[in-house]
């Protein structure tokens, strides 16, 4: 048997839906994660089934309860509205038609406290199951199940190999590796997915080499 | 290794081990976990269960459009009466039921067993058969695997997705689950825990997904109710030694294909059965159009 019983029991989650309550808290979490940086507002853009129910799911609860960094079965969840009220972090609630996306997709534009946007999208697959599609413009699959790293760098020869070379070092096994980049020698995205937990030391060397702009470490399972 | 029910019983039946060995054996290969982590996993799962099975049995919760609020306290106070007909036991296992649907509506903690819309019928069965019999800690834990197992095979060989397969597939496969788990707990043998998964899936075949306002709620809540109780029906036609004449595997495949030929109407989408009727879709008009 290739499902594990705890695919069939659990997840251990905040009702009614697996889809568009657990998932929806999952995907803003894991964004508030990926953006790691503070935030005074987001903007919550809703396509497909997300648009039309996510008043009964509490799925707009869910989606703040995940930007505040609250998880899928915490019993705060409910009250997450009034947590970011408390918290001076103010959300909005829009429909938005994206062409192709899977019909649980939400689009999250963070205002970031020192200025600037960060936007995230994802879909809730079922089952509490997420993958995050796009990170500030560029496409990626991140289903949020093992560690990852992300860097934004300058499309240049080399950056590459002495990110492997680091996370080497740190005996940090490469489960998935993606690279885009906007243009030829402009600025590149990589999403390396490990087998391991990755330290914050590894964003530290990283962010020593000039052509490498900025590293996100998300360790969330 | 087995991919479906014969297989399980066969591999149970060969070793002579019961069937929460040969699925507790397969979990840790897969997973690469130990005995005690996957039992101490359990343990958190029943646990989470328990809560949401005792959550609402005293206190109304509030939920979208209170179409379930404090059912779970009306059926928990009737069970104490003595004059009902199904009798507290069962009055008692179905308020535990309700309870678990009314936590998940009201954005309480629960676990999917195997999904959040059937949450409560695996914890009543198994929470109410256990303090009736006084099994041990064990006996439960063990009861739970055969149930996870058993969900596992459904899972792979058709679906749990209300959207695929309508309430047979989530409810249908969560009374199938519990039902082999209360002849475990009953001390029944592995064919007849087997067994008593095929009854209950039968008794459930075909039945649409057909929520009002789209909201898990009516008659979700209901549902897990009434399945909890065809769990302990069908377990005690296997424990009889009543003996399905369509094997496990063959039923679940019927259900797979059953839910495949339902229409789209039927399938979670609120736009047939009783979330269609004249009063389910004003139900729907008045929560959405009043809301903010």
């Amino acid at each position: 048997m290739n499902i594990s019983i705890f695919d069939v029991l659990g997840p251990v989650m905040i009702g009614p839906s697996s889809s568009h309550t657990a998932g929806a808290a999952r995907l803003a979490y894991v964004a508030r994660q990926i953006v790691d940086a503070p935030f005074t507002k987001v903007d919550f853009y809703l396509h497909g089934s997300f648009a039309k129910t996510y008043k009964g799911h509490g799925t707009d609860r869910a989606l703040v309860a995940g930007v505040l960094g609250l998880r899928e079965d915490d019993e705060r969840l409910a009250a997450s509205f009034e947590m970011a009220k408390e918290q001076g972090i103010s959300y909005t609630f829009q429909t938005i038609e994206l062409e192709g996306a899977h019909e649980n997709t939400v689009k999250m534009v963070f205002h970031l406290s020192k200025g600037g946007e960060s936007t995230i999208i994802g879909s809730s697959l079922g089952g509490a199951r997420i993958i995050i599609t796009e990170v500030d413009g560029f496409a990626m699959e991140y289903t949020a199940t093992s560690p990852a790293i992300l860097i934004t760098q300058q499309d240049s020869k080399g950056i590459v190999s002495s990110v492997t070379a680091v996370l080497a070092h740190f005996n940090i096994n490469i489960g998935v590796m993606k690279l885009s980049r906007s243009a030829k020698g402009g600025i590149a995205s990589c999403m390396i997915e490990t087998d391991s937990f990755i330290p914050a030391e590894v964003n530290a060397i990283l962010c020593n080499y000039p052509q490498i702009y900025r590293v996100r470490i998300i360790n969330c399972r | 290794m087995y991919t479906n029910a014969a297989e399980l019983w066969t591999e149970a039946k060969e070793r002579q081990v019961p069937l929460s060995e040969i699925i507790l054996e397969n979990e840790m290969q897969l997973t690469e976990c130990s005995k005690e982590e996957v039992m101490r996993h359990l343990e958190k799962m029943y646990e989470i269960m328990q809560i949401s099975a005792a959550k609402a049995l005293q206190k109304p919760l509030f939920t979208v459009g209170s179409l379930i609020t404090g059912i779970a306290k009306t059926q928990y106070d009737y069970a104490q009466t003595p004059d009902t007909l199904c009798g507290g036991f069962l009055n008692l296992l179905m308020a535990r039921a309700l309870s678990c649907s009314e936590t998940n509506a009201a954005m309480g903690r629960i676990c999917a067993a195997p999904t959040a819309g059937s949450c409560g019928i695996i914890p009543a069965v198994l929470i109410t058969v256990a303090e009736n019999r006084k099994s041990s800690k064990e006996a439960v834990f063990n009861a739970l695997l055969v149930s996870a197992g058993l969900g596992a095979v459904i899972m792979r060989n058709a679906t749990v997705a209300g959207a695929e397969g309508g309430c047979q597939v989530e409810c249908g496969a969560a009374a199938a689950m519990a039902a082999a788990a209360a002849v475990d707990l009953a001390g029944g043998t592995a064919e007849a825990a087997l067994h008593a998964a095929a009854f209950a899936l039968m008794n459930i075949m075909g039945l649409i997904c057909d929520p009002v306002a789209g909201l898990v709620q009516v008659p979700c809540a209901q549902r897990n109710a009434s399945q909890a109780v065809n769990a302990l029906l069908s377990a005690d036609f296997a424990l009889a030694g009543q003996r399905s004449i369509i094997p496990l595997d063959e039923v679940i495949d019927a259900m797979f294909r059953t839910g495949k030929m339902l229409p789209m109407q039927l399938r979670e989408t609120a736009m047939g059965g009783i979330a269609a009727t004249q009063t389910g879709r004003k139900i729907n008009d008045e929560i959405f159009s009043k809301k903010e």
